[in-house]
């Protein structure tokens, strides 16, 4: 499944395990390029990522809902108390989600079309309530949030580092839902929380001392 | 084809403050830590090592679980990285408790809470309890279970020591819910407009001890905790289930007691009496046999009527070698006044000789009868009667008095399991010792 092409910087190789990554780095010089049909073009270089003590990493892979993935890429968020990572997922049958690790709590979220037109940022409060597929999601977080890295493949292009307001929905069971204000129409993210141990990871970093 | 990436330990701080050397354990989770020389706290996100704030060195508590313990919970290491004391006032007392920040680097953070000898183990929730009333109050649903609101306060963290995840500080407060469901409490900390849930587990302190390898006994537990279960209730429904069979063997003893007595009859004689008769009152049956050792039942059934009647009579063997003497007195009065009919005593009466040995034997039966008591009886002092004896018939008394026995374990059980519950609900807001508190008026 891997396809190959050369980057247009330095001429190596670079693999695509997943055959719709949009964005990828070159992992010698480290281009950030970005593919249009079969051409590769360099748009920046790759900031380096910040110490993080997720235990993911990519190549690691996991079983979700019985569907072996392998986890290709990552966007480094980061908002005004922290960041996270979204972990960009690709299963067997190319289709892709994300698995965020915020502080070793993981949820699993797949690119969703909302039911209806979804409220504009300043119509939307925390405590606000949406229903999603028959259910009601609560508005719990508005934060404005930024890109500050990436790695691997990506469905989309990450080079914009302005900030952005993000909502985070939450229900009564575990699942949740985001909404990236990033573009119009907003794009909703929707998926639930997941334990570490249901996801049977492998290819996990090592912590020294653990 | 993939090497692990292995993460370096973190490297420990030297205090901006006082120079101190500060261990680090939480990798690049860790967003404040305390350097507990000079009580500062480090803002380790920023490149200069900010303080975030200085704290009063007299408030310093020691964990009685040390930083850096490693245990073992819910099948995962912990290590227990961050210390917190926090406190609650009500009524004007101020109570603290403990709490323990625990580090996996694959399962996260979880806390273990202490509080005079009770421990909990509590991890954050990302989904949201629903609100809902129970038995009149207000209670919260998670997962199918339902909660009871059990006390509303304002928490305080009053000392800190280790790392923490986010910029901890001395004197920070949030809104305190908690409910419970035995063993699980279910708290809500509102910070401004955010509410962050957690799920607590009661454990044991011996459990802690044993998790984490903890030398000596832990701390006694005082007092009956908010989620503390009640071992009552177990022992409880068992002492009831208990009972329940007990009954059932209890009725099988009272059918067997019946079906195996040969309740016997062994003589009955008719007889009439008239008072004023010439001769001698007293006289003899002819003989009978009574089979088996055991009880004698004599039975007398007259047909007084408004009348009175005594009965000396005594059980005598053949050989003179035993006798049992006893007297029965039979009576029976009715009428009707302004109340309506009424009724006094009985045409019958019986007698029950407990332990007879098995012999050939005989009565002497001597009746009386009175003239004033005769009075009003159309029979005036004569009657009709007739004796029956038996033998060997089914006594369960001592099965009866038994019944009352059997409900000893239970009802304790049930008054204790009550009693800890009342001691576990006066601590909280509905408490009988708390008339008043601000929650309740809000309801």
């Amino acid at each position: 499944m891997r396809r190959t092409a050369n980057c247009p910087s330095c001429g190596a190789p670079v693999q695509f395990a997943w055959s719709s990554a949009v964005q990828t780095a070159c992992p010698y010089c480290h281009s950030i390029l970005v593919r249009h049909d079969v051409d590769l073009e360099k748009v920046g270089i790759v900031a380096d990522l910040p110490p993080d003590a997720s235990p993911i990493q990519v190549f690691t892979e996991g079983i979700l809902d019985n569907r072996r993935f392998t986890v290709v890429g990552r966007i480094r968020y980061e908002w005004e108390q922290g960041g996270w990572n979204e972990w960009h997922i690709v299963f067997n049958d190319q289709s892709s989600g994300w698995l965020s690790d915020a502080q070793a709590e993981y949820a699993v979220s797949f690119l969703a079309a909302p039911p209806a037109p979804l409220p504009p940022p300043d119509q939307i409060r925390v405590g606000s309530q949406i229903r999603i597929s028959g259910a009601p999601f609560y508005v719990t977080h508005l934060t404005p949030v930024r890109y500050i890295g990436f790695e691997g493949e990506l469905p989309f292009v990450t080079t914009d580092r302005s900030e952005f307001l993000t909502a985070d929905l939450r229900t009564h069971d575990a699942r949740f839902a985001t909404i990236d204000f990033s573009e119009t129409p907003p794009l909703l993210f929707a998926g639930r929380f997941v334990s570490f141990d249901e996801l049977r990871l492998s290819n996990l970093r090592e912590f020294e001392g653990w | 084809m993939v090497t692990a990436y292995r993460v370096p330990a973190p490297a420990p701080l030297s205090c901006p403050n006082c120079g101190g050397r500060i261990e680090l354990h939480g990798f690049a989770h860790t967003r404040s830590a305390v350097c507990i020389q000079c009580c500062s706290i480090i803002d380790t996100a920023s490149p200069s090592l900010r303080v975030l704030q200085r704290f009063d060195r007299a408030q310093r508590h020691r964990p009685v679980l040390p930083l850096g313990s490693r245990g073992k919970l819910e099948g995962k290491t912990w290590e227990a990285i961050g210390f917190q004391v926090r406190t609650i006032t009500v009524e004007g007392t101020q109570y603290s408790w403990h709490e323990y920040l625990l580090f996996n680097p694959y399962a996260g953070f979880r806390y273990l809470t202490f509080y005079d000898g009770h421990w909990n183990l509590v991890r954050t929730l990302r989904a949201l309890p629903a609100f809902t009333t129970w038995k009149g109050r207000k209670a919260a649903s998670f997962e199918g279970r339902v909660y009871s609101h059990f006390q509303t306060a304002e928490a305080a963290t009053a000392f800190v020591m280790g790392e923490f995840p986010w910029a901890v500080r001395v004197g920070e407060k949030v809104e305190a819910n908690d409910y419970v469901s035995p063993p699980w409490v279910l708290s809500g900390e509102r910070d401004g407009k955010e509410v962050n849930w957690s799920l607590g587990v009661y454990i044991p302190g011996e459990e802690v001890w044993k998790a984490f390898g903890l030398k000596g006994a832990p701390p006694a537990a005082h007092g009956v905790y908010l989620n503390q279960p009640n071992p009552h209730t177990e022992k409880m429904k068992r002492s009831w289930r208990t009972f329940v069979l007990l009954v059932f063997v209890w009725v099988a003893l009272i059918v067997a007691a019946v079906a195996t007595a040969g309740n016997r009859e062994v003589f009955r004689g008719n007889y009439r009496y008239v008072h004023g008769s010439p001769g001698e009152t007293s006289f003899v049956t002819q003989t009978f046999q009574i089979p088996r050792d055991g009880n004698v039942e004599v039975e007398i059934r007259t047909d007084l009527d408004n009348n009175w009647a005594y009965f000396n009579l005594a059980l005598l063997r053949e050989d003179g070698a035993q006798g049992f003497d006893f007297g029965r007195e039979v009576s029976y009065y009715h009428g009707t006044d302004s109340d309506g009919s009424w009724s006094e005593g009985s045409r019958s009466d019986s007698a029950l000789l407990a332990r007879v040995p098995a012999g050939t034997y005989y009565l002497r039966i001597e009746p009386e009868m009175d003239p004033q008591a005769s009075a009003r009886s159309a029979a005036g002092m004569s009657m009709n009667y007739e004796i029956i004896v038996r033998n060997d018939v089914p006594r369960f008394w001592l099965l009866l008095l038994a019944l009352p026995l059997l409900l000893i374990a239970p009802l304790r059980h049930t008054f204790r399991s009550i009693g800890f519950e009342t001691a576990r609900w006066s601590e909280s807001d509905y408490g009988a010792a708390l008339g008043s508190s601000s929650e309740d008026d809000d309801e």
